[in-house]
């Protein structure tokens, strides 16, 4: 497996640490990899522009930290505008094509999907949001397996929301599909 | 049983002064345990820095003189794995009311179960007569040589304020009043205060010109009315004595014991 | 604990790890303020506590915290207290305590950036000199580190194992990056890691027991508050029965107890990870999540055929002076990586046969020092420009 290192970002309650932990235990605990996963903390925790890391490895993983991420997630204008900047040229980037509209200059793969208007449509309400998101990277980096991300939700969560998080998973990977094809 | 049988023979003879009222706490403290039956191995005493902090290293009882101001968080730390220790801790003026005031306002929220005795000499008698927060506003010390303008605090309200679920306060010239009350003290489930005025005739009787250790008994005499008297109603400068407050609530290691119970049903 | 016979595998912050291994060791109380970035030891041990039929309480402050775990282990209990930054200023006082009195506890101290307030989310390394010396008066402290998730499980038991074998406080210094990373956890079956017991006296009731007096191998066995032995505690100086005493051939005696019980101790408390060291022309050495950022450039550079090497220092008191001069014997140079002004850096200094070759690699703006800046200064040092 090649090294992933990931940068997710968004504003605060959008849930993008969670997606961060989720991501990473998937890898960890069900696909037996090396994860390491870290997150700004301080104000901007609570609103504002936030930020996660995490790495998966076949291999011990030393320093925790992405300095320059090979597939980015930004889910805010802010975010993409702060963190688009680091990306390995040439690296991925997945944002919401409805909240971000991503700089031309720079040299990297663009994964737009509106996630956030489809998680809108069809649930009603937008908790499931960062779920559609792990579907949608899953799909499209090949990461860590669905059925793995499914289980970390499953046992994250209570029983009542297993079937929405599966749904807005598969959501997330049925908007990736086509951009792969 | 001999009171002797509750103190450690070879500690003795004891560092405070002559004519010190903490003496007398000690003595009525002691026949309040023996009148109780409560076996020494079930006593413990924490206590912090001071001359009243000395009381710990005086009784055969489990004992740690600890920091100053610290002894009721010590003592909570005791507590909470023994619970069935009858935890009694002894204070002076700095332990109880200035460095450790904030332990005793948490501790008298919390309404944990033990017996906290304010020795209230109106002065730091063991770093040599400074004031302390009990001393009041005009009082000579070595730190207010043009006398003091703190006012003091009134422990008693200040525990009920805080929610000590009993308080009560005697002098060094009442002993047998000071034994009844701590035997109420004891008896009682919760946090328990008593306050007891105890003479310092070295640093703050000499200082303020109040006379030797009988004068100033004489003073606690002269100068108290018990709650309800006669008395008290007649002069309301007098300083009230007795049981200010004693309710029932909800105390702190049986609350945690369900705590416990709830954690394993979860 | 139940009796399982496969490990336990989790995903989970440095901080849990740290709860995990403490209530792998026997916790039973734990007393604390909250405070960044360590407060999730607190949280988890709110909930877990009471499950293991441990005792958790939110103390008023961080004194008093520190207070209660005093007593607590007093009273018999394995008792632990958890802080950062200005919290583990508050709490010098009660550690000196514990420190005179003999108490077994572990303190846990996440770091952040200092002085003051300073940077209360961000990392740092700042607290190691008051980590030895923050309590006032001479005397000796355990202090260990741990630069992954894996690592703050073990040395916490370690921690405590230390704590009850030489009854004294032992300092757990993480730091914010390592207490809040998440790694995977695995916690072997009970029993697979040593835990030490506490060592309680045999002494019948009724027959005299002294608290103070060590037994032929240097340990003093203990006695519960509540149990057969009513005896005193004091934070002054005291002889063999716990009593006060101003006696200068009682004082002389309990200070040197008290420091050598640990001093003489240092090889043996001594826990390190080393990486290449055997023929290093560039040592480096580090501690915590540092480590981490050293062991990238060495890895990295190794793989080119650089011959560099890592030292890893898990116990940073008592400094193990003799591991650091023999691993570091064969080095050209020495790099130490650390995230403050040059704390151990001083240590190292004095213990290496070339004192002008060490050199300090480290960040000070409250990000991590990164491998590239270890890079930098290398380059520096080899005279190959910035």
């Amino acid at each position: 497996m090649e090294k992933y290192r990931f940068l997710l970002s968004g504003s605060g309650g959008q849930g993008v640490i969670t997606m961060a932990i989720i991501l990473a235990e998937a890898a960890a605990i069900y696909e037996d990899r090396v994860a390491v996963q870290s997150q700004s903390y301080g104000p901007e925790a609570r609103g504002g522009a936030t930020r996660s890391d995490v790495i998966l490895s076949d291999s011990e993983i030393y320093f925790p930290k992405v300095n320059q991420p090979n597939v980015l997630v930004a889910l805010t204008n802010e975010a993409a505008n702060k963190y688009l900047g680091l990306i390995l040229p040439g690296g991925l980037c997945l944002f919401d094509s409805e909240l971000v509209q991503p700089s031309a200059k720079v040299d990297f793969i663009h994964y737009g999907i509106p996630m956030f208007r489809a998680v809108k449509e069809k649930f009603g309400r937008t908790q499931a949001y960062n779920v559609c998101v792990l579907g949608a990277l899953a799909t499209i980096t090949g990461a860590v397996r669905l059925e793995s991300l499914e289980k970390v939700l499953n046992s994250r969560f209570a029983s009542a929301h297993h079937a929405a998080n599966k749904q807005a998973l598969e959501l997330g990977a049925e908007l990736a599909r086509p951009l792969l094809a | 049983m001999s009171v002797n049988n509750y103190i450690r023979e070879r500690f003795f003879p004891h560092l405070w002064c002559p004519g010190c009222g903490h003496g007398t706490i000690l003595n009525a403290l002691l026949r309040t345990v023996e009148s109780l039956g409560i076996d020494k191995s079930n006593m413990c005493m924490v206590s912090g820095i001071g001359c009243s902090a000395r009381i710990s290293g005086y009784v055969d009882f489990h004992s740690m003189h600890s920091m100053h101001g610290r002894a009721l968080a010590c003592a909570t730390g005791i507590k909470m794995i023994k619970p069935e220790l009858n935890v009694v801790v002894p204070m002076g003026d700095g332990d109880a009311m200035a460095i450790g005031g904030n332990h005793f306002i948490h501790a008298c929220r919390r309404n944990i179960d033990m017996v906290a005795i304010i020795m209230n000499n109106r002065i730091y008698g063991m770093t040599g007569g400074q004031y302390s927060p009990l001393s009041g506003s005009g009082i000579l010390a070595t730190t207010a040589p043009y006398r003091s303008i703190d006012r003091e605090f009134d422990a008693t309200q200040l525990a009920m304020g805080a929610g000590a679920t009993f308080v009560a306060r005697t002098t060094a010239f009442h002993v047998k009043e000071i034994g009844s009350l701590l035997k109420k003290a004891f008896e009682h489930k919760g946090f328990s205060v008593v306050e007891v005025l105890t003479q310092c005739p070295t640093y703050f009787g000499r200082k303020n010109k109040f006379g030797g250790p009988v004068q100033m008994l004489e003073w606690y005499r002269d100068n108290t009315a018990p709650l309800g008297s006669k008395k008290l109603e007649e002069n309301s400068d007098l300083i009230p004595r007795g049981v200010f407050r004693q309710v029932d609530a909800p105390e702190y290691c049986a609350e945690y014991a369900k705590i416990v119970e709830k954690a394993h049903k979860e | 604990m139940s009796h399982k016979t496969t490990p336990d595998i989790c995903f989970v912050q440095g901080n849990e790890a740290c709860v995990r291994g403490a209530l792998y060791a026997g916790l039973r109380f734990f007393a604390g303020y909250p405070i960044t970035p360590s407060t999730e030891i607190a949280e988890h041990l709110a909930e877990q506590l009471p499950r293991a039929g441990g005792r958790f309480i939110q103390m008023e402050d961080e004194i008093a915290s520190m207070c209660a775990v005093c007593g607590a282990s007093l009273a018999g209990a394995k008792a632990m207290t958890a802080t950062s930054g200005p919290g583990f200023s508050l709490k010098q006082e009660a550690i000196g305590y514990a420190v005179m009195t003999e108490i077994p506890c572990v303190v846990v101290n996440v770091q952040r950036a200092g002085p003051s307030t300073g940077l209360a989310t961000k990392v740092a390394q700042g607290d190691v000199n008051q980590a030895r010396w923050g309590t006032h008066g001479d005397h000796s402290i355990v202090v260990l580190t741990a630069s992954s998730v894996q690592d703050v499980f073990n040395v916490t038991i370690e921690a405590f194992n230390i704590a009850e074998t030489y009854r004294t406080p032992v300092i757990l210094l993480f730091d914010e990056v390592v207490g809040h990373m998440r790694e995977k956890l695995v916690i072997p079956p009970e029993g697979e890691i040593p835990v030490v017991q506490r060592l309680r006296t045999e002494v019948k009731p009724g027959v005299n027991y002294h608290p103070y007096l060590p037994r032929e191998d240097g340990r003093l066995p203990m006695s519960d508050f509540g149990g057969a032995h009513r005896y005193n505690v004091t934070g002054l100086y005291h002889d063999i029965w716990g009593f006060p005493t101003e006696n200068p051939e009682q004082v002389d005696k309990l200070i040197h107890h008290l420091v050598d019980k640990l001093e003489n101790r240092a090889e043996k408390l001594a826990l390190w990870k080393e990486y290449y060291v055997e023929d290093a022309e560039h040592l480096l050495i580090s501690y915590g999540s540092s480590a981490r950022s050293a062991r990238h450039l060495v890895e990295t550079r190794r793989a080119k055929g650089d011959r560099i090497g890592l030292l890893e220092l898990q116990t940073l008191w008592p400094f193990p002076a003799q591991l650091v001069r023999e691993k570091t014997a064969k080095a050209k140079n020495i790099f130490m990586v650390e995230m403050n002004m040059g704390q151990v850096l001083a240590q190292v200094k004095q213990v290496v046969q070339r004192p002008d070759r060490v050199f300090l690699v480290n960040s000070m703006d409250g990000q991590m020092v990164t491998p590239a800046d270890i890079g930098k200064i290398m380059r520096v040092v080899e005279g190959r420009g910035f």
